[in-house]
């Protein structure tokens, strides 16, 4: 295994100084960290986070290998910076077995540019119907931590406390998609002013806002974890502000995405900004901001959804939802200029880490530590170019953009998986 | 988005018609007055004019709507071009091609201009960015349908002799109405005082910033009114808890024969059809003298005349 | 009708009256009258007395000579041969090539021209296309037994086999020349003007 010299980098914004990655750790920093034979990576003004952690990836492997797979979304991953992904559940056949998760585990580990989680299903085929096998997902290889039936709402609340009642034994968690189903029938688009303009049925609100309300009120009866995904509502950040200062252990992430773009999007009617939950408001957009910045929002998380292009290039209401994110998310973070990199590094590291379960990411580089960690470049810019991106698919709604941030290099277990910004394979 | 370029060189209408907002105050009016130019010619024994020989118009019908589709027909023909006819059954995209290989279809073919109609709002909007020749919104979801709201101004225009300064009353299913946008719209850019009349379960979220007012009371609007456009109303609605019952949606916003006793002398009684008789109108009021629904359908053929010649005509 | 504007244009007759560097009166106000009275009198001879006669202008300035001719012919003979106005905007050739415009009135006299003799008025002639067009869109009103077309200017330049059975004034021009006419229903002053098309045209 090759020992890597990284001279001069700012570990999370600290003063620049040496790290030494050999055997898979950080073997020292300092400027006195040097071994004979390792190859030197100039570092210079760039910034050392600690590899980010997605806890909000879909793969489509298996089912849609023709829009991303473990492979091609692992280096996606990877030039976005990323050292571990949760991939979601939702895939042909349905992680909803020991059997699906463990081979998405192995697809991982074999293509070996990213740690790949797979988060297991909370109901049987995501429908919502009776719990899956969630205790052998957590005994299997894959050991499971986060169920979820993204993409759909677990929405009967009797499921949704059983389901929260049961993973307490193998300390899981239940990432809510929270969606009421009878309020979002047909929903295309945030519920305003622009949905009523453009026919299309609108998304409400109170929507997510109703499920987040009773789920962390069934988390707090039956004291367990509860965690959001996507919240998207300026509402959504008021009742977990006020879930966790009642002490209900609940945690929430939100999108790149929902922290730039609003529902104007959507006026060309171009489907590659029709995602689940929608573009929201410039409200929703600040208070989602300072929730994040606060804390109130524990984590950022992608909701990478490659879609082939067919579902994509048609009428806006029978596309699929969904938007790439993967290789945009920090620049799109450090685009909004809301965090520090000390908050970029506990929004999109080490906090999603807790929240997965996982103890070798989100910690920040030093002596004895699992070598997971990125470099980006603060001060270059770059264009988003569709065709140029590392996912089979195409729906970045960033394109020709030009984003802030550029990731260099990134290593998973010492190991680099993206050399002078480009994938090492 | 900005479809229709104004060019004082040209004084005309170039691009698309996909929304009526696309049209400003000179525009429309230059829409309405070439419709009436051209509603005079349809007496003479001649109907046919050569001004779009060698033009092709194609009408792309994602739903069955033979009113329209007819009438565009014979706007088109009236002007000597050369009419295509694409049906398409279904309208998801798991069924039959793509409307962007359809699209591609149609470039190949050359169409001038393509006339859509479709059940996904902003189809149009799509098509417009996939082929060359203009594209006609002939009625897309729940979105708008101009060339609709076009011939209802040319309507009221011709009967109370002017725009600006006229109460319009447009009643019913506001929420699923592409013929409420594209009226409330286009009235507002001629200067038509524009009320919006539904239950509240049928007037969209955030109508309250549209040009218009709104109301939930039809009597208490209907003395004030110049023109009362009556909605259609699906049924299947019912099913929805958008409103009770039929008989109650009758009893509340139906035009009947005692509602168009409150109605000013001079008012006129308007409606896009079909026509649910007995549910937001009643048999005799449909048929009254007041009522213009025949007129509409005859001036919908000179007002869709009048957009493709606007388009076509000085399109290279 | 009077013609206030005459004098004030002999005057302008000059380039330094209307700023234009080439622009030449070719036609004053009283010119453009004894030319009206002219052709008039032409028509009168050449169609019998004007009898079953229509005189139809072709929009925007043919329109208003139309009614003069029509009115001059009343002075002579006591009676009004009817007048109005063919547009021929859907029936031209060059739509693909100008642009779509605004569809002009069209206004028939209430008998109609089936039979009778019409004669196409309009301000200048050039290619000729104009009048191709309104042959066009004659025969799609009716069957006239004759039809007659009166000029105020032949500029020449045709494109078409198409002659003018009545002109007011010939003026040989170049390419680059536009002949501007000017009448007072229209543009508040009656005279026709020969322009350089970079100094003054539109």
């Amino acid at each position: 295994m090759t020992t890597y010299l990284i001279k001069g980098a700012s570990i999370v914004g600290a003063e620049p100084t040496d790290l030494l990655i050999r055997d898979g750790v950080v073997a020292a920093v300092g400027r006195d960290a040097a071994a004979p034979g390792a190859e030197v990576i100039d570092a210079d003004g760039l910034i050392a986070l600690p590899g980010l952690v997605d806890l909000h990836t879909h793969l489509r492997e298996p089912g849609r290998e023709d829009a991303e797979t473990v492979m091609s979304g692992s280096r996606a991953a990877a030039l976005g910076g990323y050292t571990a992904v949760c991939a979601m559940a939702n895939t042909d056949p349905v992680a909803d077995t020991a059997g699906v998760v463990e081979q998405v585990w192995r697809l991982g580990q074999a293509a070996g540019l990213v740690d790949v989680r797979p988060v297991g299903a909370v109901t049987v085929g995501l429908a919502g119907e009776r719990l899956a096998e969630l205790g052998a997902m957590a005994t299997s290889a894959a050991a499971v931590r986060i169920f979820s039936d993204d993409g759909h709402c677990v929405s009967d609340p009797r499921l949704m406390r059983r389901a929260l009642e049961y993973v307490k034994a193998f300390d899981g968690v239940i990432a809510q998609h929270a969606e009421e189903p009878r309020l979002t029938v047909g929903a295309q688009l945030h519920e305003g002013e622009l949905s009523g303009r453009l026919g299309l049925a609108g998304w409400p609100a109170v929507a997510e806002e109703a499920i987040i309300a009773r789920d962390a009120l069934l988390a707090g009866h039956v004291g367990s974890r509860l965690h959001i995904c996507h919240v998207s509502t300026a509402g959504s950040v008021e009742i977990i502000r006020g879930a966790k200062r009642a002490g209900i252990r609940i945690t929430a992430e939100v999108t790149p995405h929902h922290l730039l773009l609003t529902d104007a999007r959507a006026e060309s009617y171009d489907p590659v900004f029709k995602v689940n939950p929608p573009l929201r408001t410039d409200t929703d957009v600040a208070a989602l901001r300072a929730g994040l910045a606060e804390g109130v929002i524990d984590a950022v998380a992608t909701d990478h959804a490659p879609h082939a292009v067919e579902d994509k290039e048609c009428e806006w209401q029978y596309a699929r939802p969904g938007m790439l994110g993967l290789e945009t998310a920090l620049s799109i973070v450090m685009s909004t200029k809301s965090l520090s990199w000390d908050g970029i590094a506990e929004r999109m590291s080490r906090v999603p880490a807790r929240i997965a379960g996982l103890d070798g990411h989100g910690r920040d580089p030093a002596p004895g530590v699992p070598a997971n960690l990125t470099l980006v470049d603060p001060a270059a810019t770059w264009v988003v170019e569709p065709a140029e991106l590392a996912s089979l698919s195409r729906n970045t709604p960033y394109a020709g953009m030009e984003l802030p941030g550029r990731v260099m290099a990134t290593f998973l277990a010492g190991r680099p998986t993206v050399l002078d910004g480009k994938a090492t394979k | 988005m900005t479809n229709l370029e104004q060019s004082p060189d040209r004084g005309g209408i170039t691009g698309h018609l996909l929304s009526a907002a696309d049209l400003d105050a000179a525009a429309a009016t230059q829409v309405l007055d070439t419709a009436a130019e051209l509603a005079a010619l349809s007496d003479r024994s001649v109907k046919k004019l050569p001004t779009l020989r060698g033009r092709t118009v194609v009408n792309l019908f994602y739903e069955d709507s033979t009113r329209t589709r007819i009438s565009f027909e014979a706007a088109a023909k009236r002007l000597s071009a050369d009419v295509i006819n694409f049906s398409v059954k279904g309208s998801s995209v798991s069924k039959g091609e793509s409307l962007k290989d359809t699209a591609l279809t149609l470039q190949a073919m050359g169409a001038d201009a393509v006339v859509i109609r479709h059940a996904a709002s902003g189809a149009p909007h799509r098509l417009a960015r996939w082929v060359d020749g203009s594209v006609v919104n002939a009625g897309d979801g729940t979105h708008e349908h101009p060339t609709q709201a076009l011939l209802d101004a040319y309507t009221m225009r011709s009967r109370l002799g002017r725009l600006s300064g006229l109460t319009v009353a447009i009643v019913g299913d506001v929420l699923h109405s592409r013929v409420a946008r594209s009226n409330a719209l286009l009235l507002n850019t001629l200067g038509a005082d524009v009320t919006l009349v539904g239950p509240p379960t049928l007037l969209p979220v955030g109508v309250d910033s549209w040009p218009v007012k709104t109301s939930y009371d039809l009597d208490a609007v209907l003395p004030t009114v110049d023109v009362v456009m009556a909605l259609r109303v699906q049924r299947e609605r019912m099913e929805d808890s958008f409103f009770p019952s039929a008989r109650e949606y009758a009893r509340r916003y139906g035009l009947d024969a005692a509602r168009l006793r409150k109605l000013p002398e001079h008012a006129i009684v308007m409606h896009p059809g079909p026509m649910n008789r007995g549910m937001e109108i009643a048999p005799d009021v449909a048929d009254s003298p007041r009522s213009t629904i025949v007129e509409q359908v005859a001036n919908g053929v000179s007002v869709r005349m009048a957009v493709l010649y606007l388009l076509l005509g000085g399109q290279v | 009708m009077a013609y206030p504007s005459s004098v004030e244009q002999t005057d302008s007759g000059g380039a330094a009256g209307t700023g234009r560097l080439a622009a030449k009166v070719v036609v004053n106000g009283a010119d453009l009258a004894r030319i009206v009275d002219r052709i008039a009198h032409q028509i009168l001879e050449k169609t019998d007395g004007a009898r079953d006669c229509v005189l139809l202008g072709i929009p925007t300035r043919g329109v208003p000579l139309a009614r003069r001719l029509a009115a001059r012919i009343e002075a002579f003979e006591g009676f009004l041969p009817p007048a109005g106005a063919l547009d021929v905007t859907l029936y031209r050739d060059d739509l693909r090539l100008r642009g779509a415009r605004a569809v002009g009135h069209t206004d028939l006299p209430p008998a109609g021209i089936d039979g009778k003799q019409v004669i196409l008025v309009d301000d200048v002639l050039f290619s000729g296309r104009t009048v191709r067009a309104a042959l066009d869109a004659l025969k799609d009103l009716g069957r006239p037994r004759l039809v007659q077309l009166a000029v105020l200017v032949d500029r020449g330049h045709r494109e078409l086999p198409i002659r003018a059975d009545y002109v007011g004034k010939n003026i040989p021009t170049s390419l680059v020349e536009n002949v501007r006419v000017r009448l007072t229903e229209t543009d508040g002053s009656d005279e026709v003007r020969l322009e350089d098309q970079v100094g003054g045209a539109a």
